[in-house]
């Protein structure tokens, strides 16, 4: 599903020059779970911005599901984020203007789905990560973990080939994260690709694979055991 | 996804519903602009209709010539003689020259603006008698109160009638007597009153105080013969009034002798010349209000523009976000155009109707009365088109400032800020 070999990227800033990412090769199947760790400045924030086609690559090869990105213009970007990508961020980054169902119908509205279909799949979508109730309310009457599920709802809704999350649990605490990698653990189990940046040991355990960096290369990438969220009582 | 986009107008509105106080600052500019611009068109235009009303009755391309001495001598004929036209003159112009359409001739009791002794009762009036054809009435119309002016059956017949101006008849008349039908006496000869007129608001000469009788009358009673006294001309209303009065002078010069130099021997008024100032004037005017306005306009769209850039920064995350879920920069750039526009017609339409109300409450206070040269100060529907389309295309183009400043918004920028 994601194919990344010889990726090289650096900033500049004035004078200086900082070599971000320094050769990642890097590839995913469909339907994995993998895990991003790395501590602060490891670069994996780096790499997620180039697989979520928010920053351009200087150097190497990124296919996702056989399409070559390299040199997009923002529209074309744009384009394939909405296709291809579903986004989940540690703060929510929802519309505080807009109801719940409003929020997940976004991406839609970009493909141009008409506002009533919308509105279907976006309750569908609400309703299965267990908001059914919640469609109609601002983002300011939902607790962390309803936010984080409606921006789940939201990376669901058109359909992407991968999700990518940064530091989904980030802002969350250790109950309601659990909640929200339980319901991310049912969404790859039903055959979903999955990238989950985390800079925690128990979020990164909860996935099927996980890819260490540090300093721009990657040190580790490894297969473990799944650990299952126990199902708290609702 | 087209213009007519329920959630494209309802993210517009929610942006610029969010800090309502805001919105309507920010508006205010706009708001005097259009006022502005419509106060001074609508001034404009009711000064101009002042202007008209004034001259209503006054046809535009019209000139009065007259008779003056000579201040030249030539071909022998001392300077200093004096020069009466006639009959034969108006036939003559009316052949040689062609841009001429109308001309009335007019003759006078005593020199110009001197008075004849009108007596009716044991009352008397000093006014001044002319003679005079109908078609008089196409060069400068007379607002007839009572009774009729004066007729082709009247210069037929000779007939001896008369129509007088109010002033005159006050003269004459008790207060509330009928007039028409009454003999009055000029000069020894009684003629019937057929008419009272009032002066017409206009460039007027013969004031309220004057007498009217058929052109032939006036010949038969006070032997005038041929001569007369002026003319009143209508020009083509295509051709140039100077044009023809210099061909006019022309022929009559050749015609007595008069030095192709002397300007003193026949006098001569334009009154295109005052229309085409005063046409000027309000086109000046005009310009100015639209120059005005235009510039005001463009300081309130400034600011509306501004404002967008505060809400831009205020929403980076947000156009962050919808760049992240594939917003593309089109779609950001047109979402801010379209508040720029949302914000400006807005505040036009309520400057819009300030102004309007304001015109009303104008016409009400100034428009009614004689007092002032000011009638009905509306602006016309190219006017208000034409400020609505300006007001719109500056809030397009300034719009384009915060709405580029948008789509510069770096999604991983925009998402990094915590």
């Amino acid at each position: 599903m994601i194919e990344i070999k010889d990726l090289h990227k650096s900033y500049h800033m004035g004078s200086n020059s900082l070599h971000v990412l320094k050769g990642i090769n890097f590839s995913v199947k469909e339907g994995e779970l993998v895990a991003i760790m790395g501590s602060s400045g490891s670069g994996k924030s780096t790499l997620l911005n180039i697989l979520g086609m928010l920053d351009n690559l200087d150097e190497g090869e990124y296919l996702l599901d056989g399409v070559t990105i390299k040199n997009l213009n923002e529209t074309k970007a744009a384009n394939y984020r909405n296709k291809f990508l579903g986004f989940i961020f540690q703060s929510f980054n929802l519309i505080n203007y807009k109801s719940a169902w409003e929020n997940v119908a976004l991406p839609l509205y970009y493909q141009g789905v008409n506002r009533k279909l919308r509105k279907e799949r976006a309750i569908k979508h609400l309703e299965s990560v267990g908001l059914g109730p919640w469609v109609d309310h601002l983002p300011s009457e939902l607790s962390g973990g309803q936010k984080q599920r409606v921006a789940i709802a939201r990376a669901l809704a058109a359909e992407p080939k991968v999700m990518l999350a940064d530091e989904p649990t980030g802002a969350l605490d250790s109950k309601t994260s659990h909640e929200v990698m339980d319901l991310i653990q049912k969404i790859n189990d039903e055959g979903k690709t999955i990238l989950v940046v985390t800079h925690e040991d128990d979020i990164a355990h909860m996935c099927k694979r996980i890819v260490h960096l540090k300093d721009g290369v990657i040190v580790e990438d490894k297969v473990v055991d799944q650990v299952r969220v126990t199902p708290y009582v609702q | 996804m087209g213009i007519f986009d329920r959630d494209l107008w309802s993210e517009v509105f929610s942006t610029l519903t969010k800090n309502m106080l805001r919105t309507f600052l920010t508006t205010l500019g706009v708001i005097f602009a259009i006022v502005i611009l419509i106060l001074l068109l609508g001034g404009t235009n009711g000064m101009s209709n002042g202007f008209n009303r004034i001259f209503a009755g006054t046809a535009t391309n019209s000139m009065f010539m007259w008779t003056q001495t000579t201040s030249m001598a030539y071909k022998g004929f001392e300077r200093g003689r004096p020069i009466d036209f006639t009959l034969e003159d108006v036939d003559l112009i009316k052949q040689q020259v062609s841009e001429v359409d109308i001309i009335a001739p007019r003759i006078q009791l005593g020199d110009f603006g001197g008075t004849a002794t009108v007596i009716r009762n044991g009352r008397t009036s000093g006014s001044g008698v002319y003679g005079d054809y109908p078609s008089i009435d196409l060069v400068s119309k007379k607002r007839i109160v009572e009774g009729r002016f004066i007729n082709q059956n009247d210069i037929e017949d000779s007939k001896k009638v008369c129509v007088i101006g109010v002033d005159a008849y006050k003269l004459l008349f008790d207060k509330g007597e009928n007039a028409i039908g009454k003999s009055i006496k000029i000069n020894g000869i009684y003629f019937s009153v057929v008419g009272i007129y009032k002066k017409n608001d206009n460039i007027n000469f013969e004031g309220e105080n004057a007498i009217f009788v058929p052109f032939t009358t006036f010949q038969n009673a006070f032997n005038s013969g041929n001569k007369i006294g002026w003319m009143a001309i209508l020009v083509d209303p295509d051709k140039e009034v100077a044009v023809a009065e210099k061909k006019i002078k022309t022929l009559l010069k050749r015609k007595y002798n008069i030095h192709p130099d002397d300007i003193r021997a026949i006098g001569s008024f334009d009154f295109s010349e005052i229309f085409k100032g005063i046409s000027a004037f309000t086109l000046v005017l005009q310009g100015f209000s639209f120059f005005v306005g235009t510039f005001t306009l463009l300081a309130g769209v400034i600011a509306v523009s501004n404002i967008l850039l505060i809400t831009v920064k205020e929403r980076t995350n947000e156009i962050g976000v919808r760049r992240a879920l594939g917003a593309t920069p089109k779609i950001i750039k047109r979402q801010i155009i379209l508040e720029s526009i949302v914000l400006t017609t807005f505040a036009g339409l309520i400057g819009f109707v300030i102004s309007v109300a304001a015109l009303h409450f104008l016409d009400y206070k100034f428009g009614h009365t004689d007092e002032y040269p000011f009638v009905n100060p509306t602006v016309s529907i190219p006017q208000i088109l034409f400020s609505f389309i300006l007001m719109i295309g500056l809030s397009v183009l300034i719009g384009l400032i915060p709405a580029n400043r948008a789509v510069k918004i770096k999604p991983i920028e925009a998402l990094r800020e915590e």
